[in-house]
């Protein structure tokens, strides 16, 4: 017994999995509840999800972001910032790629680069603002990014709106074929699913990850600075440097993600009168993946797949597809807490021998 | 511009500061003891979703105009029980507050909608309210010029705030409890030493932030919307939140911050009136607030100072 309840410390690899279990048997009572089948529901999400060639495709499609954002996310934690504002580097990706995509021509060698580079600049660059403002001036980074979110929607909006608009269309004109990224005989093997080299980039995004924080001198001191200013500070790491570095890094990663919706999904950006949500996805992610880059490139998948075979639950059982949203808030929650599941192991199994203490 | 518009602009400012008052207020009590509250958006959208369901249903049994009040009641019920989960999470299990927070986020916008859709049979939205507050005019007080239109002949929910912002600040820094509530956010081991009850402390702290928020997102549904949708709480939590920092974790500086929040948000409205704002773009006058917001931490107030131990756990007995 001991030895079980000692498995699920927080660095345990069974917690997530015992988390996942928890949140979707959860996810079930609530359905139970709500009058709901749950085995047909959570049947149709699978067949959603890996029903037919199309589907798994666009499945793949919604991870994809997700990586990138919760990678994001991930990276301004470990550097001890904590990044709301992805849903603001995300859309200004989206608009850096959009006003090279649509407004230059070029040839492809050159084009869809030069839009990917620039739409990850812009999403940097808004990263940078907050990492600046906190690191001269001290103003905290929650509020910055926050506000910088809505500042990111309506400017991008006046671009779009202004400049880019097709007319009668609500979106931008659709970014010249030299600049897509969409991956043509993949897409075709797969029913026409969106699929797109951003795919690719989101693996090596991950890797990146892992290579920068751990293996090198640069990564080492955003970590350090993440769990210990005052200590970095001693060491003699440029603590300031730090921070508008690691947010630079941050809104690229977050920016990519923008930039490949808009050059391998959309094709065009449409004006939007609220957030789009992945930014705010990307919290989610890192958190599912406790800031590990496996963790938060399982954590993308799990919330893709789920979030995308909703739509399957609502059609093929009826269910209203937000449940999706409490099962995976939950299973965070139990990622985060395994207090939690400690109790409930030993409330239900810890009964039948007593006098033990955890 | 004249003393009417004047007028109007700030009754404007008032409708919008009077959730984020509520919300941020809760926000300060729970991050003074200790607890930080980034599931302010949350526990407005819970608060906001009991109101919009249970004044429906008090109006459809007939309690008139007495229905809005028993909707805030809800939305109070409500912003409580997911404000448990949130102390219980982070003060018993001691998990990561800002984990936390964003589940309740995320639980509290898909339980919402769920039952929406379960309760309204599959509509994306509740059945429109038509007993809402409506602005009440205190006599004698609203015959004075700006102020009069602005602030004394308001909905009974932006006074309900203004009033609790006098309670909060009072209970805060005038009585034992406020000191109390204080010392564990500051130096918790220091406040257990003396017999303050550290966690009891903690947990009275987020259920009342879970009472404020509730209430906040309660007035939105009650006063502008009288429906609860996906979007009705979009974004105003994490304002809140910024008001809570921008005020200095001090409820007259956030009062100060929320009024800010939503006289910029009425620039808006009162702008689009002239003429000489169809030459600016208005998605540059919908970005006023931020930017304004972004402007004014740079310049004036610079490093905000947090409660010492905002978000640490405590075990008790460590020293």
């Amino acid at each position: 017994m001991n030895k079980l309840i000692k498995a699920f410390t927080k660095e345990s690899a069974v917690v997530p999995f015992i988390a996942i279990l928890l949140g979707l048997l959860l996810g079930a009572v609530i359905m139970l509840i709500g009058g709901y089948d749950p085995i047909l529901a959570y049947k149709s999400l699978l067949e959603k999800v890996f029903g037919n060639p199309y589907d798994f495709g666009e499945t793949l499609t919604a991870i994809t972001p997700l990586i990138f954002t919760g990678l994001a996310v991930a990276f301004a934690f470990r550097t001890g910032l904590f990044n709301i504002g992805a849903e603001g580097q995300f859309i200004m990706g989206m608009t850096g790629a959009t006003i090279i995509g649509v407004s230059v021509h070029l040839p492809w060698y050159i084009h869809a680069p030069l839009a990917v580079l620039v739409g990850a600049f812009f999403g940097g660059f808004w990263g940078m603002i907050a990492g600046y403002l906190k690191a001269a001036r001290g103003v905290n980074e929650v509020i910055t990014t926050i506000m910088l979110n809505w500042i990111a929607l309506h400017l991008s909006n006046y671009i779009i709106n202004d400049y880019l608009l097709e007319p009668g269309k609500g979106r931008s004109y659709m970014v010249d074929d030299s600049a897509a990224v969409t991956i043509g005989w993949l897409s075709r093997i797969l029913d026409d699913a969106r699929i797109h080299w951003g795919m690719f980039f989101a693996i090596l995004a991950v890797i990146f990850y892992y290579v920068f924080l751990w293996k090198t001198k640069q990564g080492f001191e955003l970590r350090v600075v993440g769990s210990n200013a005052d200590a970095a500070r001693y060491a003699g790491i440029n603590v300031n440097k730090g921070i508008i570095k690691a947010m630079f890094i941050s809104g690229t990663l977050a920016g990519l993600a923008g930039v490949f919706q808009v050059l391998g999904v959309f094709l065009n950006q449409a004006v939007s009168a609220s957030p789009t949500g992945y930014g705010f996805d990307g919290i989610a992610v890192a958190l599912l993946g406790g800031n590990t880059p496996i963790g938060v490139f399982l954590g993308a998948i799990l919330f893709g797949t789920l979030s995308y075979g909703a739509a399957g639950m609502s059609f093929g059982a009826d269910v209203p597809p937000e449940i999706i949203r409490i099962v995976i808030g939950s299973v965070i929650f139990f990622v985060a807490a395994p207090g939690i599941i400690r109790w409930f192991i030993k409330r239900t199994f810890g009964k039948k021998r007593k006098g033990e203490v955890i | 511009m004249d003393v009417a518009t004047l007028g109007n602009m700030l009754n404007t400012a008032f409708v919008f500061s009077t959730a984020l008052i509520l919300a941020a207020l809760g926000g300060i009590i729970s991050e003074r003891s200790g607890i930080v509250n980034i599931g302010l958006e949350g526990l407005m959208t819970a608060g906001a979703f009991a109101a919009a369901v249970s004044a429906f249903h008090a109006q459809e049994a007939g309690y008139g105009s007495a229905s809005p009040w028993i909707g805030m009641f809800a939305g109070a019920l409500f912003g409580v029980l997911f404000a448990l989960i949130h102390a219980v999470a982070t003060i018993t299990f001691r998990a990561d507050q800002v984990v936390s927070g964003i589940v309740i986020n995320f639980i509290a916008a898909g339980s919402t909608l769920y039952l929406v859709k379960l309760l309204f049979e599959g509509a994306g939205e509740t059945s429109l309210v038509d007993e809402v507050f409506h602005k009440v005019k205190i006599p004698f007080l609203s015959d004075i010029p700006i102020i009069g239109e602005g602030l004394f002949n308001s909905y009974p929910t932006t006074y309900l705030a203004l009033i609790l912002v006098g309670i909060v600040y009072y209970a805060l820094y005038k009585t034992p409890f406020g000191l109390r509530l204080r010392s564990v956010g500051e130096h918790p081991s220091a406040a257990d030493t003396v017999g303050i009850k550290v966690l009891r402390m903690r947990y009275t702290a987020v259920l009342l932030s879970g009472v404020l928020a509730g209430l906040g997102g309660a007035t939105i549904a009650m006063t502008t919307t009288g429906t609860f949708s996906h979007n009705t709480i979009s974004g105003q939590g994490f304002i809140a939140l910024a008001a809570v920092i921008f005020g200095k974790w001090n409820p007259l500086g956030a009062l100060g911050a929320a009024l800010f929040f939503g006289f910029a948000q009425s620039i808006n409205n009162v702008l689009q009136l002239f003429d000489f704002s169809s030459q600016i773009p208005s998605e540059f006058i919908y970005m006023l607030p931020y930017v304004l917001t972004i402007l004014i931490l740079v310049g004036a107030v610079g490093r905000s100072k947090a409660p010492s131990a905002l978000g640490e756990p405590y075990f008790q007995g460590k020293r």
